[in-house]
């Protein structure tokens, strides 16, 4: 009786879809901007790797005592794609399944994912900006460099933007998807009792 | 009562002075010149002006409609503000059979084309003083090939070219003994002084050059020259004085004939000619000298032989067209039909048809022969004289509607008339005494029209005095009404001669930002900060020196002993657009260096006496460039100070080498 409505079948499929774009685009994006910068710098952060001016960027961030920015320091593009992996294997196996219990447990799963991706992004941006070379060149009293999370933020010449690129609005709308759907869901299974 | 007529004529005389004052130069331009020039800030110009620099010897870039400076490419003339003739890498670009010659005289420029219009791929520039032709890439802005000409002297007409860039031509001012005896009395020019045109074929992808073959004239000066196009496609059209073959007070002597010719080549059957090992293979040296874009150096190799042609074996290559007074420019409008002459000294423009040459020439129609050359009659391949013109007409540039913009030295403006009709449609005061002039794609199938730029001769008063040597003067003129506009006065450096213009969007998009520090392939090259270090092979030192902000790396150097040869090899590891450093060490009889991102380049130091010497980023670079600097010890000969280098931690060198 517990089984999963059609909407429930089909928004598993969409939110497999949407989670399989993180293969193809990058997931955030950072943006600088500075008059000496016309073209401005932009940095793209994907599921296994960092790409776009991070050499410009880090050539920058050396006379603030900022570390530098390599892909073979982040252990995250290793276990993002493993977890990304088994959470869409599991979600293949909530369809065979289909069960209600199955989709809220997999809901439930994106969210704690969800939440240690943030949380995990915003400990590393903060030990970017406070962890500074106590022999850097310059030095500005009180001045951390941490980036946004997501947002606007004027920093020293530079202005930041933070922002999800293509893969990151897709995580974010199957997140949203499943929420939703679990709570039609549940609805459903109280009419049905 | 005498008195008071007196007095009353006087005061008439004073009152009438203001009317009786004669038009000045500031009453040319109109009130809305200001907006056509005006490129406003972070905007760019609507062309790129490449302007020959004379006595320079470089070539200057200019945007339009603007005037303003963009840069300075050196060719053939040392540059110390970037090191080019003084870095290891670059010296052999200035090598010549007579060995590193630091300066020449630089006079014409030509874009490449392809189907007779502007490609944007490379400029060609003629050295006049020591023959040379050089070849400028247009995405690195760089000189990149240098070639000198065998059996040449004073290459004036030169480098212009066909409209595929087969060929790049370079003809002889100078008529000169050819070879091994040029050991002989100068009045014996008749006889022993020969003219010679070197056809330089040009490879379609890799641009290198090489001399093809040789045609050989009667001694004779050369002035100037150009390629038909379309229907003449195949033929070469060069002005010449001095027919009289005078070598002593060319001023009167030269100028004793009515008429002087222009010269008509038929490039491709002697191409054929060539091919097909009808030439003489002569025994020359010249000096090549390549610059290599991986290795990031030049190299010289000596060349040793030339094909030459005589035209009196091979009688069905050169013709003769009788031209008045000495000419100088020599014209082919857009069209390819109309080929005009401009003689310096004549009072009118004769304008000739390349049918009417080719009729002449089929049916034989010769009025006799010069040295053995085919003379054509001048009535029968005339199209037209234009009348009136202006005096002593030198350059003619034409727009995309069938009108030609003639400069007149003489009577110093610029002159618009009808190709076909012949007739004078506008006239422009120029200040003053024009030179050359341009159109963008002037000399081209399709002209871009729009403006003409007068390059003058003489400057005077139009920019504040700054003592007796004065800028050049440059001067910028609408087109796109019937009427010329004058609009602009800009300052140019050197002496400009011809200029092209090209525009903007066929190049700006291809300019290169950076070179890629992984294809990096030159000798000597630190690859990071870690391969940084200090080789000695008996008395020569190679610095493998890393540049980025805002350190020099090594930055302490010692074990170095007077008369050692070091040799900095300084790589610049920035990968961002703008970002070059510069290298100069104090004492050094030698220029500094300007390295651009991902390049390698290499100064070359001898210290003579022992002591510390500073060196230092001469570009500034960063927040941090003044601190990025360092210093050489030098001891004396013999001593025992071992070879240590390093920046922040100095290492040590094994002693065994």
């Amino acid at each position: 009786m517990n089984k999963l409505t059609n909407t429930g079948r089909i928004s598993t499929v969409l939110v497999i879809l949407l989670l399989v774009s993180l293969w193809f685009f990058p997931m955030w994006r950072i943006d600088l901007a500075a008059p000496q910068y016309p073209g401005g710098l932009t940095m793209t952060i994907w599921i296994n790797d960092i790409q776009g001016d991070v050499d410009v960027i880090n050539g920058l961030n050396h006379y603030i005592g900022m570390q530098t920015i390599h892909k073979e320091d982040f252990r995250e593009f290793i276990y993002m794609p493993l977890a990304m992996m088994i959470f869409i294997a599991m979600g293949l196996g909530v369809l065979a399944w289909n069960r209600r219990a199955g989709y809220y447990t997999w809901t439930l799963l994106f969210l704690v994912l969800a939440s240690l991706s943030f949380y995990d992004f915003y400990k590393w941006e903060y030990d970017y900006g406070h962890n500074l070379d106590p022999n850097a060149p310059i030095q500005v009293p009180g001045m951390a460099y941490q980036p946004p999370l997501i947002g606007y933020k004027k920093m020293l010449n530079f202005e930041v933007l933070s922002q999800p690129h293509v893969a990151g609005w897709c995580y974010i709308l199957a997140g949203v998807i499943l929420v939703a759907i679990t709570i039609y869901e549940y609805k459903k299974s109280r009419q049905n009792a | 009562m005498k008195k008071f007529l007196l007095f009353s004529l006087s005061l008439g005389a004073v009152a009438l002075l203001p009317s009786c004052k004669m038009k000045t130069a500031e009453t040319a331009v109109s009130g809305d010149a200001a907006s056509k020039v005006y490129v406003a800030p972070g905007k760019y110009d609507e062309f790129y002006n490449f302007v020959s620099g004379g006595f320079n010897g470089q070539v200057s870039v200019y945007g339009l409609p603007s005037g303003r400076l963009l840069k300075i490419i050196p060719v053939f003339s040392v540059f110390p503000e970037n090191g080019y003739g003084y870095s290891e890498e670059t010296k052999a670009m200035l090598n010549t059979t007579a060995g590193l010659i630091p300066w020449d005289d630089q006079h014409h420029l030509t874009l490449s084309q392809t189907n007779g219009e502007q490609d944007g791929r490379w400029l060609f520039a003629n050295a006049n003083n020591t023959p040379r032709v050089a070849r400028i890439d247009l995405t690195t802005f760089k000189t990149v090939e240098i070639l000198q000409l065998p059996n040449s002297a004073g290459n004036h007409s030169s480098p212009y070219l066909t409209e595929n860039t087969e060929y790049v031509v370079a003809g002889t001012r100078f008529a000169v003994p050819i070879g091994e005896q040029q050991d002989v009395p100068i009045s014996s020019f008749k006889e022993n002084f020969k003219s010679t045109v070197s056809f330089i074929s040009v490879d379609k992808n890799s641009g290198r050059m090489n001399v093809a073959f040789q045609v050989v004239l009667p001694g004779m000066d050369l002035d100037l020259s150009r390629a038909g196009k379309g229907p003449s496609h195949g033929w070469f059209f060069f002005s010449t004085y001095n027919t009289e073959q005078a070598n002593t007070l060319l001023e009167v002597n030269a100028s004793e004939k009515d008429k002087d010719f222009i010269v008509a080549i038929n490039w491709q059957k002697a191409e054929a000619y060539a091919k097909a090992g009808k030439g003489k293979k002569m025994k020359v040296q010249y000096a090549h000298n390549v610059f290599h874009e991986e290795e990031q150096s030049a190299t010289s190799t000596t060349e040793t032989e030339v094909i030459v042609l005589d035209p009196n074996e091979l009688k069905d290559i050169v013709y003769m067209i009788p031209c008045p007074k000495s000419p100088h420019g020599c014209d082919v409008d857009p069209s390819g039909e109309y080929i005009v002459g401009s003689g310096k000294l004549a009072a009118l423009i004769p304008v000739f048809s390349y049918q009417k040459i080719i009729k002449a020439i089929d049916a034989k129609d010769f009025e006799g022969d010069y040295q053995g050359i085919p003379v054509l009659k001048y009535n029968t391949v005339l199209h037209g004289e234009v009348q009136k013109p202006g005096l002593g007409p030198l350059h003619t540039e034409f727009d995309a509607n069938g009108n030609a913009y003639t400069s007149m030295f003489l009577s110093s403006e610029i002159v618009k008339w009808n190709v076909k009709s012949l007739e004078v449609l506008d006239r422009a005061p120029t200040y003053y005494s024009i030179g050359h002039l341009c159109v963008p794609g002037g000399d081209t199938k399709k002209p871009w029209g729009k403006y003409v730029i007068a390059y003058n001769k003489i400057t005077k008063d139009r920019y504040l005095p700054t003592g007796p040597e004065l800028a050049q003067s440059a001067q910028l003129y609408d087109i796109s009404g019937e009427k010329m506009k004058l609009l602009l006065d800009f300052p140019t450096v050197g002496e400009p001669h011809y200029a092209q213009a090209i525009a903007a969007d066929m190049i700006k998009d291809k300019s290169v930002k950076i070179y890629d520090i992984n294809k990096n392939k030159h000798p000597y090259v630190a690859m990071g900060e870690k391969n940084a270090k200090v080789v000695r092979k008996g008395n020569r030192v190679d610095i493998y020196m890393t540049a980025i902000r805002s350190h020099l790396n090594p930055d302490n150097i010692e074990g170095v002993y007077v008369g050692d040869e070091v040799y900095f090899h300084v790589t610049n590891l920035e990968q961002d657009w703008d970002v070059p450093h510069g290298f100069a060490i104090k004492n050094n009889p030698n220029a500094e260096l300007l390295i651009m991102p991902g390049e390698t380049v290499t100064l070359k130091f001898v210290p003579e006496k022992a002591g510390i010497y500073p060196y230092y980023c001469t570009d500034f670079c960063s927040a941090l460039h003044q601190e990025m600097q360092g210093y050489l010890r030098v001891s004396p000969k013999g001593s025992n100070v071992p070879l240590k280098f390093g920046t922040g931690e100095m290492k040590a060198v094994a002693a065994n080498q």
